[in-house]
């Protein structure tokens, strides 16, 4: 069983953290409060079911295709909607999740509300330790790795990382020492949208593909971005980590309340709400500039 | 005298064309029938379908003949929308009485929206036939509140006790061919409910008969309806040693399940409700992942009921290329139940069809209809299960293709004759299973 709850609490920790990492990014870098990043991964997993299901293509071709126009919606949405009220927090709010709503209704009337699927990059599974692993399970996980690792050599590493670390740290400042706040805020926001694409691409062959999946994820990335403090990157991915661990051990220990797991991270969003509002990592609401 | 414009003229023009397009037909020689359901959802998508098939064959013929004039049928779609709000589904059937001025209604999904939508109708005096919902109490208000409820009719599936009756049915007929097939002495069954208020009866029923039936209860698992993952619950049951699984789905994890547990080849066979499971799409969305898995169903292309359900079901496949789902039972509602009723009483009175519908009983492509009375002799307008009436079937995916496979030399009580429709095949337990049993 513990080998279970490990290799489970691992697979969902990492898409959390891909999915919190980015809405960190952009609520971080500029302080937008994007409720429509799962329909992006949503969206996302729509696009590939259309390109392998529907066109017949390689499912490689289709999650790059996936990600790159996704990421592009991203942008044009962020131009078109986001960028003309990102003053008003509230309003930012409220829009985002009408955006989130309208793309659910359009992939309804598009796709209808059936259930669908796209295959597996490798079919099959391998035992380890006594556990029936998936070799899909696998890859996504190494997919993830590998994306998580990339994204922390481009933030710590390179210029564009100092900028965008820079910005969150605080936007007027940055603005003042000469960096394009605009410009980053966009390029956070294509990074933020792309994460949750390529969360979308790697996880929906483990997926139910419908107009409502993003509801689901939504609930727990919100929790592990509490849970880590809104924000902070290495909050999300310690957050998500603890969420999937947590969302395996409710899963394993308590057969007739698997369902719990839900509850169970709303419970945790609570409680940190309460006793440490900044969250593991976050910044202290009152010491916020 | 005042020179009249030609913004005036473009006005009242447009006023004209607004109340043309807002009354009703009065006199018109159709007979609207309003076809409620979750429209962007395969349910809804049935519902309108079968609606459509039935009344392309009344009106082909020139209609149904009323008194001393034919009439055609004119089919009103509204989108229900009861998967996602409740509100929109009463909301949808407020707007084809009043305003589309429905004679009929045929449809409805949840029981949750069709219990909101029947008092609507029943407000109206509108006849409304159900085509989706199973919760026994929309029937129980007829025989409680008659004068009423009584403009209120079950057209499918039979009613939530009898939909349990024969998924254990269907558990037991499966076992007894697992314990010879296996050589086991018992066969030891795990429950899998999705997290959903329908499934707890079922829950507790499974609970009390499965020792009853001679098997064993190897536990309970409650994924939410829609769990992405169950691999935890797949190797926990696959830990408990049982033999069948007893699914109780109605969402997507019907699917998810089907797959990963097909995938994982679990030593253990699929029987009970999984909705997913009925649908033709369900092949593809399991990845062909879905072999073997067994459930309770109503059609099935190659099955039939009587010498009506060729006819339906051919067509359906021929017109739409899929599968007719049971909420596609519109059709029946529609050509047997109300067309024939409606040249009977030769009007569109609905007190006076309601008194002839009640009393009819009458072939439908799914079988007999025949309208039950309670223990207290009080109409219920509810459907008459069993042998002669209807039972539904057991279908399976075998080689990606849906097989009845129930009822097959059926016996429902000591010495009444067999059951086997016409098209049934032999259950298949999965290889993989027989592999692990084997001496």
């Amino acid at each position: 069983m513990a080998v279970n709850i490990l290799i489970s609490g691992l697979i969902s920790g990492s898409m959390y953290a891909l999915l919190a990492i980015g809405f960190s990014l952009i609520f971080g870098v500029a302080r937008i409060v994007n409720i429509a990043h799962t329909a992006f991964y949503m969206l996302a997993a729509y696009c590939i079911f259309f390109i392998t299901e529907k066109m017949g293509l390689n499912p490689i071709i289709a999650m790059v295709t996936a990600v790159l126009l996704v990421t592009l919606l991203g942008l044009i949405v962020y131009m078109l909607f986001i960028k003309p009220i990102r003053e008003h927090e509230a309003a930012v709010l409220i829009g985002t999740i009408a955006l989130a709503i309208a793309m659910q209704e359009v992939m309804l009337l598009v796709f209808s509300g059936s259930f669908r699927s796209v295959p597996s990059l490798i079919d099959g599974y391998f035992p380890l330790l006594g556990v029936k692993v998936f070799y899909q399970q696998l890859l996504t996980f190494i997919v993830v790795l590998l994306t998580l690792a990339a994204l922390w050599i481009l933030l710590m590493k390179t210029k564009l990382g100092l900028a965008v670390r820079s910005t969150a740290e605080d936007r007027e400042v940055a603005n003042l020492m000469g960096m394009n706040e605009s410009r980053v805020t966009m390029i956070a926001m294509g990074i933020s949208v792309g994460l949750a694409a390529l969360t979308g691409a790697v996880v929906v062959p483990l997926a139910i593909v419908s107009p409502f999946m993003w509801m689901d994820p939504l609930i727990i990335m919100m929790a592990v971005v509490v849970l880590g403090g809104l924000g902070s990157i290495k909050g999300s991915f310690i957050g998500a980590y603890m969420m999937g661990f947590a969302e395996a051990l409710v899963v394993f220990l308590i057969p007739k309340g698997a369902f719990l797991k839900g509850p169970v991270a709303l419970s945790v969003m609570i409680l940190v709400l309460l006793i440490r509002p900044e969250g593991l990592f976050g910044v202290a609401f009152e010491e916020e500039r | 005298m005042k020179k009249i414009t030609f913004g005036g003229v473009v006005l009242v023009a447009v006023c004209l064309v607004m109340g043309m397009m807002t009354f009703p037909s009065w006199g018109a020689d159709v007979i609207k029938v309003g076809v409620i359901g979750p429209m962007n959802f395969v349910q809804g998508k049935n519902h309108w379908n079968g609606a459509l098939m039935a009344a392309d064959e009344i009106n082909s013929k020139g209609g149904i003949q009323v008194g001393n004039k034919k009439m055609k049928i004119e089919l009103v779609k509204a989108d229900s929308n009861e998967f996602l709000n409740i509100t929109d589904a009463t909301n949808a059937m407020q707007r084809i009485i009043t305003r589309d001025k429905v004679d009929f209604i045929v449809g409805g999904f949840r029981s949750e929206a069709v219990l909101a939508m029947q008092d609507i109708a029943m407000d109206y005096k509108k006849i409304f036939i159900d085509c989706g919902a199973a919760a026994p109490e929309l029937c129980q208000k007829v025989a409680d509140d008659y004068g009423r409820y009584k403009y209120f009719f079950r057209g499918t599936p039979f009613n939530s006790h009898y939909l349990g009756k024969t998924c254990f049915i269907q558990m037991a007929t499966v076992g007894a061919i697992l314990k010879k097939a296996l050589g086991i002495p018992q066969v030891k069954v795990a429950v899998v409910a999705e997290k959903a208020m329908w499934a707890d009866p079922m829950i507790k029923a499974a609970q009390g008969l499965i020792p009853k039936m001679g098997m064993e209860l190897a536990g309970v698992w409650r994924p939410s309806a829609t769990a992405t993952d169950v691999t935890a619950i797949l190797s926990a049951i696959q830990s408990s040693h049982a033999q069948m699984i007893f699914t109780i789905f109605s969402a997507s994890v019907g699917i998810t399940f089907a797959r990963q547990a097909g995938e994982l080849k679990i030593p253990a066979v699929q029987v009970g409700i999984n909705v997913e499971a009925q649908k033709d799409g369900f092949w593809e969305a399991t990845q062909k992942k879905g072999d073997y898995v067994m459930q309770l169903d109503t059609y099935c292309q190659g099955v039939n009921y009587n010498d009506l359900t060729a006819h339906f079901v051919d067509g359906y496949v021929k017109r739409f290329g899929e599968t007719p789902e049971y909420n596609a039972a519109t059709y029946d509602a529609i050509l047997y139940g109300l067309a024939p009723t409606i040249e009977q009483a030769g009007t569109l009175d609905a007190d006076k069809i309601v008194s002839i519908l009640e009393k009819r009983v009458y072939k439908n492509s799914a079988g007999t209809v025949k309208y039950m009375v309670d223990d207290k002799g009080r109409q219920t307008h509810d459907l008459t299960w069993g042998p002669g009436y209807e039972t539904g079937i057991g279908a399976q995916w075998q080689n990606g293709k849906k097989m009845g496979v129930w009822p097959n030399h059926w016996v429902a009580a000591k010495g009444a004759p067999e059951v086997t429709y016409s098209g049934i095949v032999p259950y298949k337990i999965p290889p993989w299973v027989l592999e692990a049993y084997k001496k």
